[in-house]
C-alpha cells in the first residue's frame, strides 16, 4: 500500500451534536461534515449537488451560521452545534418555512429545498422580517433548477409572515394563475 | 394545506372546475417529504453490506483500446472486483435503431468521459483511488469535434452504422407543392439560426444501487425517468430474463430528459450485484454527470419562408443540422423532431423539412425539455418577427392570423386538438401593454412576443408494441385506503399528484386515502416513464379508466345494499350517498365492505393507448401526439448600449392547458420553464475546447462543473405573470393538457425579439451573449447590417424527399413516391450478426429485441 492509502485509513472519533443530539461518530480524517451526516448519521436530507461548494444544496446551519457541508471537514466542527433540515420540525409539525414551502409550489423534484431552507431559516432568525431583496440575497448562492426561485422567495416572505403571526398569504393569482379573476 | 385558505366554491368559480379537488391548489402528494428531508433520492439509499462503485473514463475523445491495466487495483486491499467491457458484450440504446452504446468500451472508446472500466470497494475512497491507479492504453484516432467535421470525414468513422460516414441520420420530408407554395408567395423571407447545445443541469447527481436477490435476480435502484427502458436494456445487457430484473426508479433530484436514456452506470451495477453478491452502489459525481449528458442538440438551422402580403403562409422549407455527439441515444428522434412539430401552431399549407444528426466525439446528445423543437421554434419565432417588420404587421397580429382552427389537420398530418393559442397570445398581449408599448418604449427598452406548440405524449412508445402506453392498477380493500399501482415516476413535476388527484375526484376520497406504489417494474403496471410530456394525458386516462371501474362496481354493491338507483349514487366527501337522500349513504370504507362483500377481493385497471396519427409515410411516428398544448409570452428587456449586457425585466407568458389539474402546481412547471428558457436564451452553453498542445490536444468539456457552466442563480430571474388558458379538448384526460415542457418554447425567440425592439439588433443564435448585442451595435454605429449570427450552411446531401400529399391536396397520409433509395432500408433485426451482414450489403440496420 502506498502512502496516500494509509492517509485514507486514518480514522478519527469525534462527539457531533446534530439537532440538539449527540452522536459519536468514526470517520475518515479527510471526510466532509456533508458525508458523515448522510454516510456516518444517517441525516440523508442533506443533499449534495457538486460536492465543490458551487450549488447550495449541502447547506447546513454550524452555530447558527449557514454553511456549505461539503467544504467543511467533519473534524473543524467537532464542538459545535449542527442542525440540518431533519431538526426543523416540532415533533411532527411542520415548520412555516416547510409549511409554506410544500403549499406554494416552492420544492419541485426538491433536491435543493433542503439547503434552501436551512438558508433561510437562518436568514428569518436574524431578520425576521426581511424585505424580498434581502431575501434574493442570502439565498443567492443556491441553485434550483425546477422552480425558477420566485416562488421560493415568496414561500419565505409567507413563512416569515407566518413566524411573526401575521394574517398574510402570496396573492390569489399566485395560486390559481393571472386570469383567474384576481388580476 | 393551501386549499384550506380558499373557499372551494370561490376556486371553482374561478377556474371553471366542476370538481372537488381537480383544479384546487392543494399541496402536492409528496409535498411534506420533500420539505422534511424525507423524500428517498437514490443516494439516499443505502444497504448491509454495500459497496462502492467507480468508472474509469477515457480521456481521450477517439481511440481504440489497445491494453487496461487494472493489476493496482486489484491488488489494493479492499477492492472486490473489476469488470471490463468484454463481461458485457451485447449493446444497448434508448432507441431501437441505434443500439450503439456498450455498458463499458470494449474496443474503442468515443468521447472524453467513455466509460471503459469499473471497479468496486469496500468503500468509496479505495474505488476511487483504485480507479486513478487504472492505466489504459490508447491508440488515438482522428477527432470530429463539429457538424462539418463529421461531414469531411473520411474515417476511421464513429461508428459503424449510419446513413453515411459519421453522418448518422438524414431525414428528407416534403409535404405538398412547396415550389408552387413559394412561386404564389409575394415575398420570401430566408434566415440562418443557430442554437448552442446545452444540458439539464438537474441538482441530483446520477445514482444507482444494484442489489442482488435470492435465485440470481437482481434490483436496481435508479434516478431515472424510465424505469421501464432501462428494465429493458439491462435484459439485453445482463442476458437474464426480464422476469429476473426489478427496477425501481426513485423519485428523480430533477429530470428534464437527461435521466430518459439507460445508462452505463446502471448496467454496471446490476453486473456488479450479481458478481460480487453484495448491493453495489455508485453516484456519478458532476463532472461526470456533464459527460452522461443528453441534452440539448446544437442545431444549425436554415429556414425559408413564403408570404402573401396579408401575413399569410404559402410555403416553408426548413433545414437543420445536429450535433449529437458520440452516439445515438435519442437522436433519431431528435433530429425529426427538430421538424416535426413546426406546422402545429400556425398554418403552414406546404413544408419541406430536411434533416441530419452527425456523430461527433463529444457527450451524446438527447431530450431536453422541449426534445428537439427549441431549436427549430427560435429560428421560427425570430424569422416571424422579421417577417412581420417586413410586412408591416404587427408581430401579435401576423401570428393571430395565421392559427389553426380547432382540431385541424397539419400538412404534415398532425391531427390537432383544442387550440387556446389565440388566447394565449391575447392574454399576454393585454397582460404586456403590447399594443401601447411594442415599438414605443424608450430607446434600450423593448418587447418581444413568441409562441410554441408541444406534444401531450408521444403517440408511439420507444419500440413497436401494441401493448399500453401506461396501466394502472387499484387495489382497494375495507379499510378505505385506494392503493394505487402505476410504473409513472415523480422527477418534481407532479406526476404522483396527478395521478392520486385524479383517483381521489372520480372516487370523493381526500388524498390521505390514496397511497402510491409507483415506478417498480415488479409490482406496478408498465407506464412507459416521465418523458415527452405523457405522465398527465396517458397516466391520467389509465388512472381514470381504473378510479371509474372501481366506481361502478362499488356502485352496483351500495345500489343493491341501500335499494336506491345506481344513478342517483354520489361519491363525495369520503361517502357513497344518494342525491335524493344524502343523509342516508355510508363512508367510503364502509361502501367497500358491502363491495367486497357482495363480489371478493376487490382489484380495477385502467390502462391507455393513444389514437394512431393519420399519417401513413416512413418517419410519420414522430409528432403524433393525443393533442397539443399552446403556449404564448411576452418578454421585455432593457439594454445597456455601452456593454450590450442586458436585463430580462418582465416576462408574461399564458398557457393553453386545456384544464389545470392543480394550478400552482401547473404555475410551477411554467415558472420553472420560462427560468431554464431563460437560461438557454441567455447564459447555458455546453461546449468543447481542445487541450494545449503539450497536454493531447484532446477535445474535452470546456466547463463541466455548475459554477462553469453558467446558469440563472436567483438575482437573475425577472418578475413573472402567468395565465394559465383554459380549453375543451375531449381527447386529453379531464380536458388536462401538458404543462411540463411548451411554456420553455417561446421564452429564447421572445428574447431576441425583444432585444431588437430595444436596441435594433438581431441576434440569429443562441445564447445571446452581450457581446453579441454589443457587436450588432457597433455594425449598426457603422452602418453595416445589425445582424448577427451564423453565415454559412453547410452543403448537405440530405437525399431525395419522401413526398406526400397534404390533406388539402387530398392524399391519404401516405408518402406518394416511396423511392426505391428507401427499400434497402428495412431494419434487419436481431442479433449484431445481422446488423454486420446488413452493413456490408449496404444495407441499413438495426438491433430490435422484440
Amino acid at each position: 500500500m502506498n502512502k496516500k492509502q494509509k492517509i485514507l485509513e486514518e480514522i478519527i472519533t469525534k462527539r457531533l451534536i446534530i439537532n440538539d443530539q449527540s452522536h459519536s461518530v468514526a470517520f475518515p480524517a479527510h471526510h466532509t461534515l456533508l458525508e458523515v451526516l448522510r454516510e456516518k448519521c444517517g441525516l440523508t436530507g442533506t443533499k449534495h449537488g457538486c460536492e465543490l461548494g458551487e450549488c447550495g444544496a449541502c447547506s447546513v446551519l454550524v452555530d447558527g451560521v449557514p454553511i456549505l457541508s461539503c467544504l467543511r471537514l467533519t473534524a473543524e466542527v467537532g464542538d459545535k452545534s449542527i442542525e440540518t433540515v431533519e431538526g426543523l420540525q416540532d415533533g411532527n409539525e411542520l415548520h412555516p418555512l416547510q409549511v409554506a414551502f410544500a403549499d406554494f409550489g416552492a420544492a419541485q423534484c426538491g433536491y435543493c429545498t433542503p439547503g434552501i431552507i436551512m438558508i433561510a431559516l437562518a436568514l428569518l432568525r436574524r431578520n425576521p422580517d426581511p424585505t424580498e431583496d434581502e431575501i434574493y440575497e442570502a439565498l443567492s448562492g443556491n441553485l434550483c433548477r425546477c422552480t425558477g426561485y420566485n416562488r421560493i422567495v415568496t414561500a419565505v416572505q409567507w413563512a416569515a409572515a407566518m413566524i411573526r403571526g401575521e394574517d398574510w398569504r402570496p396573492a390569489t393569482e399566485e395560486f390559481l394563475g393571472c386570469n383567474s379573476g384576481c388580476d | 394545506m393551501a386549499k384550506e385558505f380558499f373557499n372551494a366554491d370561490k376556486v371553482r368559480s374561478q377556474t371553471g372546475s366542476d370538481f372537488e379537488l381537480i383544479g384546487t391548489p392543494f399541496r402536492r402528494v409528496d409535498g411534506r417529504a420533500k420539505v422534511t428531508g424525507q423524500t428517498q433520492f437514490a443516494d439516499d439509499l443505502s444497504f448491509p453490506r454495500m459497496a462502492y462503485v467507480k468508472l474509469v473514463r477515457s480521456t481521450v475523445p477517439h481511440a481504440l483500446i489497445k491494453n487496461i491495466d487494472l493489476s493496482v487495483a486489484e491488488s489494493m486491499e479492499g477492492v472486490l472486483a473489476t469488470l471490463v467491457g468484454s463481461e458485457m458484450p451485447v449493446p444497448f440504446g434508448i432507441l431501437p435503431v441505434s443500439e450503439d452504446e456498450h455498458a463499458l468500451a470494449i474496443d474503442k472508446v468515443r468521447f472524453v468521459g467513455d466509460p471503459i472500466a469499473a471497479i468496486v470497494a469496500v468503500n468509496e475512497d479505495i474505488a476511487h483511488a483504485a480507479a486513478l491507479s487504472t492505466k489504459v492504453d490508447y491508440e488515438v484516432l482522428p477527432t470530429v469535434s463539429t457538424f462539418n467535421d463529421a461531414l469531411d470525414s473520411s474515417g476511421p468513422y464513429i461508428h459503424d452504422y449510419g446513413d453515411e460516414g459519421d453522418i448518422h441520420k438524414k431525414v428528407s420530408l416534403k409535404f405538398g407543392d412547396v415550389e408552387q407554395g413559394f412561386d404564389k408567395a409575394d415575398f420570401i423571407f430566408e434566415d440562418l439560426c443557430h442554437y448552442e447545445g446545452n444540458t439539464h443541469l438537474a441538482m441530483e447527481q446520477h445514482a444507482a444501487i444494484g442489489v442482488p436477490e435470492d435465485d440470481d435476480r437482481v434490483t436496481v435502484y435508479s434516478s431515472s425517468q424510465t424505469p421501464h427502458y432501462v428494465h429493458r436494456a439491462l435484459t439485453k445487457v445482463l442476458e437474464i430474463p426480464a422476469s429476473h430484473i426489478r427496477v425501481i426508479a426513485c423519485s428523480n433530484g430533477g429530470g428534464f430528459g437527461g435521466k430518459s436514456d439507460p445508462f452505463n452506470h446502471e448496467m454496471v451495477v446490476a453486473k456488479l450485484a450479481l458478481k460480487t453478491g453484495r448491493p453495489c452502489k455508485i453516484t456519478l459525481t458532476r463532472e461526470e454527470v456533464f459527460y452522461c449528458h443528453r441534452g440539448r442538440h446544437p442545431v444549425l438551422m436554415h429556414l425559408k419562408t413564403g408570404f402573401k402580403k396579408d401575413g399569410s403562409i404559402t410555403s416553408q422549407h426548413l433545414r437543420t443540422a445536429l450535433d449529437g455527439g458520440a452516439y445515438g441515444s435519442y437522436g433519431v428522434a431528435s433530429t425529426y423532431y427538430t421538424g416535426a412539430l413546426q406546422t402545429t401552431t400556425y398554418e403552414i399549407p406546404n413544408y419541406w423539412f430536411e434533416g441530419a444528426r452527425a456523430f461527433t466525439n463529444k457527450p451524446p446528445c438527447g431530450p431536453k425539455r422541449g426534445h428537439g423543437t427549441p431549436q427549430p421554434r427560435f429560428a421560427f419565432e425570430v424569422h416571424l418577427d422579421k417577417a412581420a417588420h417586413k410586412l408591416g404587421i404587427d408581430p401579435a397580429e401576423l401570428r393571430l392570423r395565421n392559427l389553426h382552427s380547432d382540431g385541424a389537420l397539419t400538412a404534415n398530418w398532425l391531427q390537432l386538438g383544442s387550440i387556446g393559442l389565440g388566447e394565449c397570445i391575447h392574454a399576454v398581449v393585454d397582460g404586456s401593454g403590447w399594443n401601447e408599448r411594442y415599438g414605443n418604449l424608450p430607446e434600450g427598452r423593448g418587447l418581444g412576443i413568441a409562441c410554441g406548440a408541444y406534444l401531450c405524449g408521444a403517440g408511439l412508445p420507444i419500440y413497436w408494441n401494441h401493448m399500453p402506453q401506461s396501466g394502472v392498477q387499484l387495489k382497494v380493500d375495507r379499510s378505505g385506503c385506494v392503493a394505487v399501482f402505476c410504473g409513472e415516476i415523480e422527477i418534481g413535476q407532479g406526476s404522483d399528484s396527478v395521478l392520486a388527484a385524479i383517483v381521489a375526484e372520480v372516487l370523493g376520497i381526500e388524498l390521505p386515502n390514496i397511497r402510491l406504489c409507483v415506478a417498480d417494474t415488479d409490482l406496478s403496471p408498465v407506464d412507459l416513464g416521465s418523458y415527452s410530456s405523457r405522465v398527465t394525458m396517458m397516466v391520467g386516462h389509465a388512472a381514470l379508466q381504473a378510479a371509474e371501474r372501481a366506481r361502478e362496481k362499488i356502485s352496483e354493491a351500495v345500489s343493491a345494499h341501500l335499494e336506491v338507483p345506481i344513478a342517483d349514487l354520489v361519491f363525495a366527501e369520503g361517502r357513497v350517498f344518494p342525491a335524493s337522500k344524502p343523509d342516508s349513504g355510508m363512508q367510503f370504507n364502509e361502501a367497500i365492505v358491502v363491495t367486497e362483500a357482495r363480489f371478493g377481493t376487490l382489484g380495477f385497471t385502467g390502462s391507455y393507448i393513444p389514437p394512431r396519427g393519420p399519417g401513413r409515410f416512413r418517419g410519420s411516428g414522430v409528432g403524433p401526439s393525443p393533442t397539443y398544448s399552446y403556449s404564448a409570452a411576452v418578454v421585455e428587456v432593457e439594454v445597456d448600449q455601452e456593454t450590450g449586457i442586458y436585463d430580462i425585466t418582465h416576462v408574461w407568458m399564458a398557457h393553453d392547458i386545456g384544464r389545470s389539474i392543480n394550478p400552482v402546481l401547473a404555475l410551477g412547471q411554467i415558472e420553472g420553464s420560462i427560468y431554464m428558457g431563460l437560461g438557454e436564451a441567455v447564459m447555458e452553453e455546453h461546449v468543447f475546447r481542445r487541450l494545449p498542445k503539450k497536454l493531447s490536444s484532446a477535445l474535452v468539456h470546456k466547463m463541466p462543473s455548475m459554477l462553469e457552466y453558467k446558469s440563472l442563480g436567483f438575482h437573475d430571474m425577472p418578475k413573472v405573470k402567468s395565465y394559465l388558458i383554459k380549453s375543451n379538448d375531449d381527447r386529453a384526460p379531464l380536458g388536462a393538457k401538458e404543462v411540463g415542457q411548451g411554456p420553455l418554447l417561446p421564452i429564447m425567440p421572445a428574447v431576441a425579439n425583444a432585444i431588437y425592439d430595444a436596441v435594433g439588433v438581431r441576434v440569429d443564435q443562441v445564447p445571446i451573449h452581450p457581446d453579441l448585442v454589443l457587436k450588432g451595435l457597433r455594425q449598426k454605429e457603422n452602418g453595416r447590417e445589425s445582424r448577427v449570427g451564423p453565415n454559412n450552411f453547410p452543403d448537405i446531401d440530405y437525399g431525395p424527399p419522401l413526398t406526400v400529399l397534404t390533406p388539402a391536396q387530398g392524399g391519404d397520409g401516405r408518402a406518394n413516391d416511396d423511392p426505391k433509395h428507401k427499400k434497402g432500408l428495412r431494419s434487419a433485426s436481431g442479433t449484431m450478426k445481422e446488423r454486420d451482414e446488413a452493413l456490408k450489403e449496404g444495407r441499413s440496420a438495426s438491433l430490435t429485441t422484440s
